[in-house]
């Protein structure tokens, strides 16, 4: 299944929306029915394509939020003000409408069950989407691969996957830490961001080695990647996905 | 996200539009820089996709490895920042 998927050249397809789910105020999941979808590996994304009835069209990419379990493609998409794009999709779009995507693509960004080894997964904002792809398929595969997760968020209010992320915890191969920047829960007196001490506390290190994904915008990715090659990781173990514009009418 | 500061992204955000043209993952490859002899996984490259069309760098020594300019007739595709790309047989 997979090799076919990636020996095809790729085309776009139209997909359903099936259901809608709010994650936070500004975030929200998009359940797609893709009939020709040829499943996908943890970690992958999408493009999305919008066509205005002037045929003026803008693509963006997402990353699928879900494992492949053999049906449905969840995305889940924070809003940008004044975006061209995430607008439409959180406060617009809904149950029944039609869906134009491509993928599903990306082959580095990938997490595989098989893969051995520790994995360190390190997500701000929307970046903890394809961490939660890796993580739902950790547990569907039920692999005991140990991961742990360090999600930054702003305040509590913008976490994405609240319920599902406790649940996830709950295993004793996964451990979940958020690190909140600018307001925490009460009980919980850190405020500030992923630094070289909260890395040493909370994350694999380099002499457990692991694989670690990054993902969140841009000067998250950076910070946080610089942050633990200066740590002492192999830079081939980090791995980045940087959420940042992918802009541009196509 | 300042406008007067270009951000980049990953290699890995092109795979879309890499795979309209390609029928294999090309993001995966082994890319070997023209100008600096740096090699290196493309999804690595620093990718700009707010110029015209999608522009690939060097992590090394900035310079363009690939281009990829969409008109709504055409694909043009430049490669000539690129020695080789090396793809497995069996992916
Ligand atoms: C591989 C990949 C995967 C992605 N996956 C997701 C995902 O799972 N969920 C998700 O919500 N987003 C994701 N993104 C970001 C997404 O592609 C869009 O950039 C985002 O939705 C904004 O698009 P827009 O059209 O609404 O805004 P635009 O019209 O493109 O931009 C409006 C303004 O917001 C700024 N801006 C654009 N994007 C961002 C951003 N991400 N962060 C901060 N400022 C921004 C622009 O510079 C501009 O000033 C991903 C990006 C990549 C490259
Ligand atoms: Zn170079």
């Amino acid at each position: 299944m997979e090799r076919t998927a990636l020996r095809r050249r790729l085309t776009w397809q139209t997909g359903t929306v099936t259901q809608v789910r709010e994650e936070t105020s500004t975030a929200r999941t998009i359940v797609l029915d893709l009939p020709d979808w040829p499943g996908h590996l943890a970690g992958q994304h999408l493009d999305v394509r919008l066509t205005a009835p002037d045929g003026y069209r803008a693509s963006r990419s997402y990353s699928i939020a879900s494992a492949w379990t053999g049906e449905g493609v969840e995305l889940t998409v924070e809003q940008v003000p004044d975006g061209e794009v995430s607008p439409y999709l959180v406060e617009v779009l809904k149950v029944g409408d039609p869906l134009e995507v491509r993928g599903p693509v990306g082959g580095w960004f990938v997490w595989r069950p098989e893969d051995t080894g520790p994995v360190q997964l390190i997500g701000g904002g929307s970046g903890v989407v394809p961490l939660m792809a890796m993580l739902r398929t950790h547990a569907h595969a039920a692999s005991t691969t140990p991961v742990r997760l360090l999600y930054s968020v702003r305040r509590p209010a913008s976490v994405i996957y609240r319920p599902d992320l406790k649940d996830l915890a709950a295993s004793d191969d996964v451990d979940v830490t958020f690190v909140y920047t600018r307001e925490a829960p009460p009980g919980e007196p850190r405020v500030g961001r992923i630094d070289a001490e909260l890395l040493a506390a909370k994350a694999f290190g380099p002499a457990d080695d692991p694989t670690t994904y990054v993902c969140g915008p841009t000067p998250f990715v950076e910070a946080v990647a610089d942050l633990l090659v200066a740590a002492g990781h192999d830079p081939s173990k980090v791995r980045t996905e940087r959420f940042g514009p992918t802009g541009g009418p196509r | 996200m300042s406008a007067d500061v270009p951000t980049h992204l990953d290699g890995n955000a092109a795979a879309g539009a890499l795979r309209e043209l390609f029928a294999v993952d090309v993001t995966t490859a082994i890319a070997r820089c023209a100008g600096c002899g740096r090699t290196g996984v493309f999804a690595e490259a620093r990718l700009y996709a707010d110029a015209p069309g999608l522009v690939a760098r060097c992590p090394g020594c900035e310079d363009v490895l690939l281009r990829v300019v969409t008109t709504p007739s055409d694909t043009y595709f430049d490669l000539r920042g690129l020695t080789y790309l090396r793809l497995p047989n069996t992916p």
